[in-house]
């Protein structure tokens, strides 16, 4: 067997995904700006889970924090997964909405506040069923109103990705941030199985799921902005850069011709390989990144 | 679900609150707040119903360490009575840090 | 168990349109066509089956790829040709009305792979670009309404219409699933919905949480009168009348009589961030 050699800089990363939400919510702040808004101790929660049996938590799984970052306004709503699978209730639900709304307020009165989206979720939360596919539907039109004013950016770090209805909150986002741990799709492998069959996808394949709905390869589709490791540096990092780099020329959800056609040149009749379906060179909107000298060039590609 | 509060003796004020933990499976959240000095109080809501008597040995023993006055609200998804005394030693360390 | 889904969408479709096929170069699971609707004219869609569709996963009525991708780029030429011209003069923005029949959205390791989250971001996108532009977005839910699929394709419209019918559906997932993922029978799921307003089926009880605009008294979906056609097309005429002189946010539906009730908890929340986000 190979001997492994861990390089200095991975041994002194310090991960983003195994901060609690709170504290990669106040991560990304300037140095004490950070400041939760309907805390815990607000005592806002779901009123519909103690009616079925299913504890509620105080904060319903949502941290709302409003701060500078960058020395620019920015609101930062983070998921916790680990309660009910990060799935959007109405009380959490509307946090989100709410957080974009006044964000997107002070943004037409002519100060910008960015959104910052730290998903971690399964998409609608079952037990509010209805009142959370309401709020998928409300966060979805909240982000396209603010995303005109301020940038809205959607990290998808941890391994609770995101899943469901949540997969169009970040697809409407001005930029997508991955780790390689994250995962993105409308429907998971689990969902896929059950209702099409495991001969169309066979859930306990991991490595088929991570081939389609991991990090770096929605990064090599050109389907999310940046692909960063986790490492709490580089996230601080890529967010400061987006916010201060603003509003992209084109959404990546408005450029329908693009895909469109691109669907339209994929022969469903074969078994697909995830590593030959890739436009990366359709991603207009890819700023920064690692992989610069590719970015850029694509973006002459297609302009 | 069940929900059942208890009271205990408490005799020194606690300056901050403190808010641990997750409702996940097998793990809980812990709110404390310092209230006026006398009883501290608690309420546990589980998700795992029929451990009241477990709920009573763990926190009659937390109680027996800890006098602050404090009110102690506990969202519980299914966590051991270890994790549980580790949740409200980590709050009572967040509220004296 | 609900009837085939996507019988009701071509019948009222037709019924309102007078058309039946899809525009040249679209896929026949989307139909869109422009047609008068009050004293306007309007453009309808409606995602309908095709069991020929060129991704078998979306021939029974799901949203998919190329369903998702038609409606994004109809929507769009008409948002195009509405925007105010060069000499500056104000155009009226014509209404869209979705047409609502949809199973669910595609559910395909294929769909996956070509990204299907995008694909149903730039149809809600383009929807609520619409509306944010000022065009009446109204939707027509005659069928089902389920999960992605209507996230995609209606839930982004200024009003929403549903049929006071029982086999009108909307919501998040269908009931067995729901049922298994939650670890309940359907039985229990049921006898909850019964108190837990959200999860019920029954789209009378949807009515109760404030989203909807207006139930209507259609009898017959399937086959519809002449009446119950006029009586819909009277209040498509009016929904768009009310969204052209309200707001182009989804604020109505956290404001509206019934989310008083059933949406205390949204009410709460936007009241206690707002009281909050200046401090």
């Amino acid at each position: 067997m190979r001997e492994v050699i861990f390089s200095r800089e991975y041994l002194q990363r310090r991960s983003f995904i195994e901060l609690s939400a709170r504290d990669r919510a106040e991560s990304l702040f300037d140095s004490g700006t950070g400041r939760e808004l309907a805390g815990p101790f607000d005592r806002i929660e779901s009123p519909w889970l103690a009616m079925q049996g299913v504890t509620p938590q105080a904060d319903d799984g949502c941290i709302v924090m409003r701060g500078t970052i960058a020395g620019q306004r920015a609101v930062v709503i983070a998921f916790n997964g680990a309660f009910q699978g990060g799935g959007i209730g109405e009380v959490s639900g509307a946090k989100l909405t709410t957080a974009l709304d006044l964000a997107c307020r002070d943004s037409e009165n002519g100060q910008p506040t960015s959104a910052v989206l730290l998903l971690e979720t399964g998409g609608v939360r079952l037990q509010e069923a209805n009142l959370g596919l309401a709020a998928v539907a409300e966060i979805i039109s909240s982000i396209i109103a603010l995303r005109r004013y301020a940038p809205v950016i959607s990290v998808i770090a941890g391994p609770v990705g995101c899943f469901g209805g949540m997969s169009l909150t970040a697809g409407v986002s001005s930029y997508i941030v991955m780790t390689p741990e994250g995962r993105l799709g409308l429907n998971g492998p689990e969902v896929i199985e059950e209702e099409s069959g495991v001969e169309e996808f066979d859930a306990s394949d991991r490595a088929l799921t991570w081939s389609i709905y991991g990090g770096q390869q929605r990064y090599n589709q050109g389907l999310v902005d940046i692909l960063v490791d986790d490492d709490i540096d580089q996230v601080i990092k890529t967010v400061q850069e987006l916010i201060t780099k603003g509003v992209p020329p084109r959404n990546r959800s408005e450029q329908v011709d693009v895909y469109r056609s691109h669907i339209a040149a994929l022969d469903p009749s074969t078994k697909w390989n995830p590593a030959d379906v890739s436009w990366s060179a359709a991603s207009l909107a890819r700023p920064i990144g690692r992989n610069q000298e590719v970015a850029s060039n694509e973006e002459e590609h297609n302009q | 679900m069940e929900q059942f509060e208890f009271k205990y003796p408490a005799k020194r004020k606690v300056l901050r609150r403190a808010h641990v933990g997750v409702v996940g499976s097998g793990d809980l959240e812990v709110l404390l707040e310092p209230t006026e000095i006398g009883a501290a109080s608690v309420l546990v809501r589980t998700s795992v119903d029929g451990f009241k008597d477990n709920w009573k040995a763990v926190l009659d023993r937390f109680f027996g360490q800890y006098d602050g006055a404090v009110h102690i609200e506990i969202n519980d998804a299914g966590a051991t009575p270890g994790a549980v005394y580790l949740r409200l030693q980590q709050a009572v360390e967040a509220s004296e840090s | 168990m609900s009837k085939p889904t996507g019988i009701r969408g071509r019948v009222w479709f037709k019924a309102l349109t007078d058309q039946e096929k899809p525009m040249p170069g679209d896929p026949p699971s989307v139909l869109v066509a422009d047609a008068p609707v009050g004293n306007e004219n309007a453009r309808l869609l409606c995602v309908v089956p095709d069991p020929n569709s060129r991704f078998p996963c979306a021939s029974h009525g799901e949203v998919g790829l190329e369903q998702a991708y038609t409606l994004a780029t109809r929507i769009r030429e008409i948002i195009k040709a509405d925007t105010t011209g060069s000499a500056g003069n104000e155009i009226k923005k014509r209404p869209f009305i979705a047409i609502v029949d949809v199973k669910s959205q595609a559910y395909g390791r294929r769909e996956e792979i070509a990204g299907i989250h995008l694909a149903a971001a730039a149809a809600a996108d383009a929807y609520a670009t619409a509306r944010f532009a000022g065009h009446p977005v109204i939707t027509l839910i005659v069928g089902q309404a389920i999960s992605g699929g209507f996230l995609t394709h209606g839930y982004q419209a200024n009003r929403l219409l549903a049929f006071a019918d029982d086999d009108v559906l909307i919501h998040a997932m269908h009931k067995e699933p729901a049922a298994r993922i939650t670890r309940r029978t359907v039985a229990q799921l049921e006898s909850l919905a019964k108190t837990v307003t959200p999860l019920s089926y029954d789209v009378r009880d949807y009515a109760k949480l404030g989203l909807l605009y207006k139930l209507l008294p259609v009898s017959n979906p399937e086959t519809p009168s002449a009446d119950e056609i006029s009586l819909v097309r009277n209040a498509i005429a009016e929904a768009i009348a009310d969204a052209r002189i309200g707001p182009t946010d989804l604020r109505n539906r956290f404001e509206s009589e019934a989310a008083q009730t059933a949406r205390k908890a949204t009410r709460l929340i936007r009241a206690r961030l707002e009281e909050e986000w200046n401090q």
